[in-house]
């Protein structure tokens, strides 16, 4: 079941030669890892071969790319609201089985693609992707957390990490920003018994092996992916992939794919897990970005030991239900 | 004809009517007093009468939801709900309609939540008015299965796609067991032809986006798309009705008009209410009164023409109205018929009465009391008043 495919560099090569899925003229922000995500995993589906079909929640995502009469999709797409990207697609995925059964459509395999934010997912659309899960319609819904409401500007949702600022999560003089740890969503999702995997755009190869992964289940997945936003979590555009890769070497985002008691480390987080010696401080992490500048005055320093030791713990007792 | 009768409460009509169209998709979440209806289909799917892709959704939310998707593909679409769960679909109702989705959607009406009540009452459904749905109203069990054939070819009629919704009130409608004259399979199929004709579908062989942000520069436009399509589906709905009652042989219009034609008063209602109107005016009608009623079939788009057309002439009209507005100048369909008649010669003082809130009897006598007071603030020349009738003082 998490068989992930190896991307070579000989494959992206061949890839690139397809149409873009997301093409240029987008809205997204400079620097937007959305953007970058969203064109790595339809790239790896459109590679499958298959047709692909998208729902987008609510969100940066969907408003930056489809101000009408434009579009940026260069795939059949569609939008209903903020909390129920999965819903929608289950809606979709029975009707075309239906009209398959009647002879009202071919038979032909569809890969559907769900793209929602941590608002969409972690907050007001979980009711609406736990339960088409447990349904089970055959979609993959891909999380991309940019870690707050970004695009109604920077509200803290249960996707933002301890301590960041948010504009309703703001380092104030008694409390330092955001007052809780972010939602294990993956696990929640994992606990759904699907196959269920993290991701970051820095590692590209990674991400898109996972999306085959994903596509080819028979059945709903699970894929979380660390979205920078330079504009959100405060640092300049021209350092979005540094700052998630930097998310991954600190162990603050690990990667890695689970289904029901097995779980897979992979690439830098298998690295890591082999050398301990290649992760490095979560200040690493924190530093580069305005969200957490608080942290370093004086005044605030213990918070980023607790920070390091939270990361530390959740790190380790996923190295030991893992393999790599 | 050979007609069929067969048994059934109002929602066991709604389902054996659904059976007969077969949609691609049900997506439905129970709630008390839609509950028999998707139990029924239910049914239906597992012992595999049907071909359709139930989804037992986990909130009404994610049932219109789901319905959007399903709808967006081409695919024939129903969904059942009441109260609070036709609130919790309010966002995508809109959702709907702005999506040009055909929709079907049969409301147990039921009065809202506070206080909790399950019981019959029409607001749940008067307050998606300005949602761009097709509205309709339905007396009996028999009109409850009519009106589910119609609403599909209503809905999908490429004059006018938009989602159509029909509702008949919970337990007093959704519960009792009445005669229907049922139709056959072939009957229905003729009728709503099998091929899923819409354009710009959802699916994989077409490149196209649903659902985009429209800003200051195009909504206004879409939104009087919405519009027209809403004034072709009274003409729409007019047509179907017509199709309808020549394969049925039921008359079936968008305003039902009983002994109208000499009459100086009228009751007007909607629903249920509609039968007890009737009766009244067959005793008011043995006391030597000049009275009739008319049944508004169809509240959205509302057939102004035809409620002028039916109440020309007459002098008082008393509007019995199982829904409730709070702080407004009239009741619901009071302010619908009032905006209709407003200027026009020959038309009845309008006397609104909400009743029946919560499931709520009202009684014939109870009737009967208001009919006195519409000719008596008719007669001291208060040409509009309402009252709430049928609670404790």
């Amino acid at each position: 079941m998490l068989e992930i495919p190896s991307i070579s560099v000989k494959d992206l090569q061949e890839w690139s030669k397809m149409d873009e899925v997301l093409t240029s003229g987008h809205r997204l922000c400079a620097g937007c890892g959305a953007g970058t995500m969203a064109r790595q995993v339809t790239l790896a589906a459109k590679a499958l071969g298959d047709p692909i079909m998208l729902v987008n929640a609510t969100g940066c995502l969907e408003v930056a790319s489809t101000i009408y009469p434009y579009t940026a999709w260069n795939a059949p797409w569609v939008h209903n609201a903020f909390e129920n990207a999965a819903a929608t697609a289950s809606g979709a995925i029975e009707a075309m089985n239906a009209m398959k059964r009647k002879k009202q459509m071919s038979e032909k395999n569809v890969n559907m693609i769900v793209f929602g934010g941590d608002g969409g997912t972690y907050d007001i659309g979980i009711q609406s992707l736990s339960g088409a899960i447990e349904r089970g319609h055959d979609f993959l819904y891909v999380c991309y957390n940019n870690g707050a409401y970004m695009n109604t500007g920077i509200q803290r949702s249960s996707g933002t990490p301890k301590y960041a600022a948010t504009t309703t999560s703001p380092p104030g003089s008694a409390i330092p920003g955001k007052v809780k740890w972010i939602k294990p969503l993956a696990e929640i999702m994992a606990a759904h018994e699907i196959p269920t995997y993290t991701a970051s755009p820095a590692y590209h190869r990674d991400l898109m092996g996972k999306v085959q992964a994903a596509l080819k289940v028979d059945g709903p997945a699970f894929m979380l992916v660390d979205s920078p936003c330079n504009l959100g979590q405060r640092y300049p555009p021209d350092i979005s992939i540094e700052t998630t890769k930097l998310a991954v070497k600190s162990c603050f985002f690990p990667l890695y794919a689970t289904y029901k008691d097995e779980w897979i480390l992979t690439g830098e987080s298998a690295k890591i897990a082999k050398n301990p010696d290649r992760k490095i401080p979560v200040e690493e992490y924190l530093k580069l970005q305005g969200r957490f500048k608080h942290l370093f005055l004086p005044e605030w320093k213990s918070k980023l030991t607790e920070i390091q030791e939270v990361v530390d713990d959740r790190w380790n007792r996923l190295v030991s239900k893992s393999s790599c | 004809m050979v007609t069929k009768v067969q048994g059934m409460t109002g929602d066991e009509a709604v389902a054996y009517a659904v059976k007969l169209v077969d949609p691609d998709v049900v997506a439905a979440y129970p709630i008390t007093p839609q509950t028999i209806i998707v139990e029924r289909y239910s049914d239906f799917v597992n012992n595999g009468e049907v071909n359709t892709s139930f989804i037992p959704v986990e909130s009404e939310h994610s049932a219109m939801s789901a319905c959007v998707g399903a709808s967006l593909t081409g695919a024939r679409v129903f969904t059942a709900t009441a109260s609070a769960g036709l609130a919790l679909m309010y966002e995508i109702l809109y959702v709907a309609s702005g999506l040009r989705c055909p929709i079907v959607l049969a409301v147990a009406n039921r009065a809202f939540s506070a206080p909790i009540n399950i019981h019959g009452e029409c607001t749940d459904q008067m307050v998606c008015r300005d949602a761009s749905w097709v509205s309709l109203f339905g007396e009996s069990a028999q009109e409850a299965y009519d009106e589910t054939i119609m609403s599909f070819k209503i809905a999908e009629h490429k004059d006018v796609l938009l989602p159509t919704m029909f509702g008949i009130e919970g337990f007093i409608v959704t519960h009792a067991l009445e005669r229907v004259e049922t139709l056959t399979k072939k009957q229905v199929d003729d009728f709503l032809p099998a091929e899923r004709t819409v354009d710009n579908r959802f699916c994989p062989d077409e490149v196209i986006s649903f659902g985009s942000l429209v800003l200051q520069d195009y909504y206004m436009e879409i939104k009087r798309q919405q519009e027209e399509a809403m004034q072709r589906a009274y003409l729409v709905t007019k047509d179907v009705m017509e199709e309808f009652s020549e394969l049925s042989g039921r008359k079936m219009e968008v305003v039902e008009k009983y002994k109208l034609e000499d009459a100086d008063y009228a009751f007007v209602s909607y629903g249920a209410t509609a039968g007890n109107a009737k009766a009244v005016v067959n005793r008011l009608r043995e006391k030597g009164e000049k009275v009739g009623a008319l049944k508004i079939r169809l509240h959205r788009p509302f057939p102004s023409l035809d409620v002028y057309e039916a109440l020309t002439g007459i002098k008082a009209a008393t509007i019995l109205d199982r829904s409730v507005t709070f702080g407004s100048p009239g009741t619901i369909m009071q302010n619908d018929i009032s905006t209709a008649l407003y200027g026009k010669e020959n038309v009845p003082s309008l006397h609104g009465y909400i009743n029946g809130l919560g499931g709520r009897v009202l009684t014939l006598p109870e009737i009967e009391e208001a009919y006195e007071m519409s000719k008596n603030y008719n007669d001291i020349g208060m040409t509009s008043t309402v009252d709430w009738i049928g609670y404790r003082k």
